[in-house]
């Protein structure tokens, strides 16, 4: 099972650390966030049961926690998640187009994961980006004013730095 | 009242800027900008020249109005917060903006952390908090860093930690990221995520003011409304009331999207009429590509849609205006609300059965479930649309998403209910014929819109 390292540890105690003696239940969704990065992008049961036991809480308090939010993934996703905006100020600016655009390229429905494991897509709700509209969620940032072109390269520039890495 | 309405016609917008005159400074983010820029003076006058009741009552005599969207006074709301001995309280800033059209927390965090860090400080001492806490929606995730950082240059500028200014007050700011979950804006929902829980809005009372986070006394309030409190400290509430009009005091942020020239966040004044922020190029630029106007969403996506012929001038013919008295003009009958300030614009072209039935689909995704009205309501209200939508509806569901979406609204412990009842209601209320137009033609409802149709033709003012 994996465990935390050093630097993630240190981490784990700045998070902590925030909040009064005895509340540090309050750490676990940023905790949860800490343990998806670090552990493979998904939090696995294993790995529920260990943030539990860093926070000294039940695995239950976890569980229910890591069902609620959106941004955990309780399965394995592929190296690159395509999270893509669907609601209504997406929609009119076209967001159906990229979403069938992307997932016809890489021969995957909202949802799957290419079989390669290097992309997964996912429809979501309104990320506040309203403005720059159609856009996709990638990692920690945000790809906006998508266009098939924009779409061609970002895959072309994943592809490429899968290659470069191998 | 009718004064009041009369006035703002013929006041000139004079475009003051307080929030963001200073936004395309190069550099502002960072400390060393912000302050050579005047930045963190009202920090000094708050905590070397005030004292916390008498922040209060700037914030009280300002009369600003909570920007996420309730509209609540904000100096109103800070003197309910309980003050029992012993007990620390806390102030937490709600950065989980996620009402579908509304950007402009964002926009104001990335580009003046500092502002917002300014009047966390100056409200955290108001209100007696020594921890203090931002709940940033979690897909915000760059912007935790460029917050930290700012706290971070704060606290080694002395603004923030230990004995600020010499004055004895300490203070710590904590960025706190969400996880994905639009329930987490409401404020006890946030506070229950901040206790690390599922998002379940709590019944209310007990209020946050009594108790909140931790049991503790707790003030939640939007990023725009503590931004403002830099301002309303530097110039005064009462010459911060006397911008705007009527109960619409100070300056409001717009975020403008759907088909226009120009989407993006706007400062303005709420003597701006609905025209000319939508037409003007200093701020949306009008339609796209030549084409016309046929609704718009004036305050973020769970506010009542307008047409066009609703939305520029009220049902008396009045022009309408961009502030929270005449949006509502005319109630739910003819009238919307400021809402978020998330200004939603939709072209002749766009389909009002298929932007309603997205923004029902994020309801029912948002939903958090404790409420059957609002749990089993959403998945009906999004199925109804989506066969609609998609050819397969009967004129006999216009009638029932009307039934559901009433007994929704009202029937639930937090707002959500209601947000997602109201966007529905509009719909049909306004473009119940567009229904109708897809339930009768449902194969050409597939290959073309509905169009412009009368929504745009001049309404009728009885003399």
């Amino acid at each position: 099972m994996s465990k935390f390292n050093d630097e993630q540890l240190k981490e784990f105690s700045r998070l902590v650390a925030r909040y009064p003696e005895g509340k540090q239940k309050s750490a676990l969704l940023p905790v949860l966030h800490l343990a998806q990065d670090s552990f493979g992008g998904w939090l696995s049961a294993e790995t529920m049961d260990y943030v539990a036991e860093m926070l000294q809480i039940s695995p239950i308090e976890v569980y229910e926690v890591a069902t609620f939010y959106s941004m955990y993934n309780l399965k394995p996703i592929g190296k690159h998640l395509f999270e893509v905006c669907q609601t209504g100020p997406c929609m009119i600016n076209g967001s159906d187009d990229i979403i069938e655009y992307i997932g016809t390229k890489l021969g995957i429905k909202p949802g799957e994961t290419t079989t390669d494991g290097m992309f997964t897509l996912k429809t979501v709700e309104c990320l506040g980006a309203c403005g720059y509209a159609p856009m996709m969620q990638m990692g920690k940032h945000y790809q906006e004013h998508l266009t098939k072109e924009k779409i061609d390269a970002i895959i072309d520039e994943c592809r490429k730095n899968a290659a470069a890495n191998n | 009242m009718s004064a009041e309405k009369m006035l703002p016609q013929i006041i000139k917008n004079m475009g003051v800027k307080l929030l963001l005159d200073k936004a395309h400074v190069p550099g502002i983010r960072f400390f060393e900008t912000y302050r050579k820029e005047g930045g963190y003076q009202a920090v000094e006058k708050a905590l070397k020249q005030m004292d916390p009741a008498s922040i209060v009552e700037e914030v009280k005599k300002s009369g600003v109005r909570g920007r996420g969207g309730a509209g609540f006074p904000a100096g109103m709301k800070w003197s309910f917060i309980a003050k029992p001995e012993g007990v620390p309280r806390h102030l937490v800033c709600n950065a989980d903006e996620s009402e579908p059209g509304t950007f402009k927390d964002r926009y104001l965090m990335e580009f003046l952390p500092h502002l917002l860090i300014e009047g966390l400080i100056i409200s955290s001492f108001a209100l007696g908090s020594n921890d203090t806490y931002i709940y940033i929606r979690g897909e915000y995730a760059w912007i935790v860093d460029i917050l930290e950082q700012a706290i971070d240059e704060a606290k080694a500028a002395g603004f923030l930690g230990k004995n600020i200014l010499g004055t004895g007050f300490d203070c710590n700011i904590y960025v706190q990221r969400g996880a994905g979950a639009y329930i987490c804006g409401e404020e006890t929902a946030l506070i229950e995520s901040l206790e690390g829980k599922r998002g379940n809005p709590r019944i209310k009372p007990p209020f946050p003011a009594i108790e909140g986070l931790w049991k503790r006394p707790t003030v939640v309030n939007n990023v725009e409304t503590l931004a403002a409190v830099v301002p309303i400290i530097n110039m005064g509430g009462d010459e911060y009331a006397k911008i705007g009009v009527g109960r619409s005091t100070g300056t409001k942020l717009i975020s403008a999207c759907g088909n226009i020239n120009k989407p993006g966040v706007y400062e303005i004044e709420m003597t701006l009429s609905v025209e000319e922020f939508l037409y003007s190029d200093e701020y949306c630029g009008g339609i796209a590509n030549g084409k016309r106007l046929k609704a718009c969403i004036p305050g973020g996506s769970s506010v009542p849609i307008l047409p066009a012929n609703l939305l520029l001038k009220t049902a008396k013919g009045e022009t309408r205006l961009m502030n929270y008295e005449s949006l509502s003009d005319g109630g739910f009958a003819t009238g919307s609300m400021m809402g978020s300030g998330g200004f939603i614009v939709l072209d002749e072209d766009q389909c009002i059965v298929k932007n309603t039935y997205t923004l029902a689909r994020f309801y029912r995704h948002e939903s958090c479930g404790q409420c059957s009205p609002c749990r089993e309501g959403t998945g009906w209200m999004e199925k109804i649309l989506k066969n609609i939508d998609t050819g397969k509806g009967k004129m006999s569901d216009i009638d029932l998403l009307w039934d559901i979406q009433r007994k929704i609204e009202g029937n639930t412990i937090c707002p959500l209910g209601d947000a997602a009842a109201w966007p529905v209601a509009a719909a049909i209320r306004h473009f119940r014929d567009e229904f109708e137009w897809h339930v009768n033609h449902p194969e050409e409802a597939q290959k073309r819109n509905y169009g412009l149709a009368h929504y745009a033709d001049p309404i009728h003012v009885p003399a």
